[in-house]
């Protein structure tokens, strides 16, 4: 199920703005790769590139390729719509649906899709919420607003919410910011846990998390406010964090800037 | 300059005995004696003063706000009390509520406000059946769509559309529609004039109503795979939908009130009209109108009571409202 990702020279520009120049990297299936660097140097609006949420801002467009398995995501009559449904996203805050119940929020991508069947949707939203390690937390209350629920429950629901349809990779941009580091840590067992399913793609300012949860680092810079950020260097994490090629990297990592 | 003018001030005052200055005169160099040294007598000398200072800003400040607050209570509660105690006595006799005022002339006591009651509800619901979908997608449009230079002449429209003085809607319609088209004066028209007054209020409210809600929620709805018109009809709108009702209701009670149109496009009548496109409908604004251009006193205690009717009427469709938008709000 899960696919390889693969971006070849990508600039993502938003208007006449570039703001991402130049990444190439290749992300393996059922691998989780973690993005890093400091804020503003464009690991998110790389990010958004890989299921084309980027376009939701006005201007936002990009040169360059990004292959999933053999197809091309910007080629032309691609639907991003399509795309979306193919590769998730979980955002940085929680944001289930506020007037929807728990079960609805998670059933709501197929729901929203058309597709219908109470056995099918209760199975769906029963698997995903195991998926998520959710499920026992919820499954009495599945009719509650699923505002009601903790910070970190509503990350996990947010994540039931995207694997429910079925996404072959899954794109994580900061999942735990908001998060107490006991549900930082129930998340990040998931992340372990989902892949073996998925793709995933994780930007985290927590070294610490890219360093536990990611088989793959890469570390993303930008020379200056108001210049393109880049891609430093990408590699196992083992390597990234113990003998990082770049110093830039090693100044990042051990905090001497950042 | 002017601190070292307090300071001077701090030096002169320090010798003076604290006692035996007047107590209503100290407040400036007593403000001004608190940025010296610290240990004289007053009870907190490095923090007390300035803080009495700005208690003195803050009760200030409080007694205005308050004192606005009264003040803009003033006339509605005046009105409200007027309106009561002048009008009630006719809505508690069963009459008003089932008859028309046909036959009944202004020397009379008796007869009721069914036929104008039913009218503005009527042209009320006819106006908002129309408005309420232009003024949605419109200001759908404006917010998830709109970009560029129609969306801000559009934008620019529903300004100007939201100060058209009431009766330039009523003779413009007046112009289209008897002058033009050749049409008799229905409650038709009386609702289209209306309906220009209610589409820019609820487009204004929509709009704010759309722009609260979190661009999150949008975002979380496309990575979904959710197409945009969908994410619009099944995440935005309910998510903005009680407020969207609050805005539906204050453009409604803002046209139920409305008088001018009505003169010149809905001329009143006594019996009771159901027919929007045949004859004379009356209105409780027209009612009104008409009753009180007679001074004789059982006309005047209708004007009274049509007069609390239609606050009653607004006030119901207000609470109907609330109650609508509570099922489909944001659940906590």
């Amino acid at each position: 199920m899960a696919k390889r990702i693969d971006v070849s020279d990508l600039n993502v520009y938003y208007g006449s703005f570039k703001a991402v120049e130049g990444v190439t990297m290749t992300v393996e299936p059922r691998s989780v790769t973690a993005f890093i660097g400091p804020s503003g140097c464009g690991k998110s609006t790389f990010l958004r590139t890989l299921n084309r949420m980027h376009e939701v801002i006005p201007g936002g467009r990009v040169e360059g390729k990004v292959m999933l398995d053999d197809q091309d995501l910007y080629g032309s009559g691609v639907d991003p719509v399509a795309v979306r449904r193919t590769v998730g996203m979980v955002f940085h805050r929680p944001n289930p649906f506020p007037t929807m119940s728990i079960y609805d929020n998670v059933a709501a991508g197929l729901k929203l899709n058309g597709i219908k069947g109470k056995k099918k949707l209760d199975e769906v939203v029963e698997k995903s919420l195991h998926g998520a390690n959710l499920w026992n937390e919820v499954k009495d209350r599945l009719n509650k607003p699923g505002a009601g629920l903790s910070g970190g429950q509503q990350q996990r629901l947010c994540i039931a919410r995207a694997i429910a349809v079925e996404p072959q990779v899954l794109l994580m941009d900061e999942p735990c910011s908001a998060l107490d580091p006991i549900s930082t840590l129930a998340i990040e067992d998931l992340i372990s846990e989902l892949k073996s399913k998925y793709t995933i793609v994780i930007v985290t300012h927590n070294m610490q998390q890219a360093a536990r949860v990611s088989d793959q680092t890469a570390f993303f810079n930008l020379a200056a406010t108001g210049k393109p950020g880049k891609l430093i260097e990408i590699a196992d994490t083992q390597k990234i964090f113990s003998n990082p090629s770049v110093k830039a990297t090693e100044d990042y990592i051990s905090g001497r800037f950042g | 300059m002017s601190s070292n003018t307090v300071r001077m001030t701090d030096v002169a005052v320090v010798d003076e005995p604290r006692s035996t200055k007047p107590s209503g005169a100290t407040d400036g160099p007593a403000t001004a004696d608190s940025g010296g040294s610290g240990g004289r007598r007053s009870p907190s000398p490095v923090f007390g003063h300035p803080a009495r200072a700005r208690e003195v800003k803050d009760h200030l400040a409080r007694v205005v706000m308050w004192l606005a607050f009264l003040l803009a209570l003033v006339p509605l509660v005046w009105i409200l009390w007027t309106v009561l105690s002048q009008g009630y006595h006719l809505l508690l006799q069963s009459e008003w509520w089932t008859n028309s005022q046909k036959g009944i002339t202004s020397r009379r006591e008796g007869g009721g406000a069914v036929h104008a009651i039913q009218g503005t509800l009527i042209q009320g619901l006819t106006t908002a059946v129309i408005s309420v979908p232009i003024g949605v997608m419109t200001a759908i449009y404006l917010v998830e769509y709109g970009r560029g230079k129609f969306a801000k002449a559009v934008s620019f429209m529903v300004d100007i559309l939201t100060g058209i003085p009431s009766i330039v809607a009523g003779l413009f319609i007046y112009a289209v529609w008897v002058t033009t088209l050749g049409l008799q004066r229905v409650g038709f028209a009386v609702c289209l004039a209306l309906v220009m007054l209610m589409v820019p209020v609820i487009v204004r409210s929509t709009e704010e109503m759309l722009k609260l809600v979190p661009n999150e929620l949008r975002e979380a709805s496309y990575a979904l795979g959710v197409p945009k018109w969908k994410t619009i009809m099944k995440v935005v709108l309910p998510t903005a939908f009680s407020g969207i009702v609050t805005g539906v209701l204050l453009g409604l009670a803002r046209v139920m009130g409305e008088t001018a149109p009505l003169l010149i496009l809905g001329p009143y009548t006594k019996a009771i009209a159901t027919d929007l496109f045949g004859g004379y409908m009356a209105t409780l604004p027209t009612m009104i109108n008409q009753d009180r251009s007679e001074s004789l006193q059982p006309a005047v205690d209708r004007v009274w009571a049509a007069a609390l009717t239609l606050i009653l009427l607004v006030l119901l469709l207000n609470i109907a409202g609330r109650v609508v938008a509570r099922f489909g709000s944001v659940r906590k």
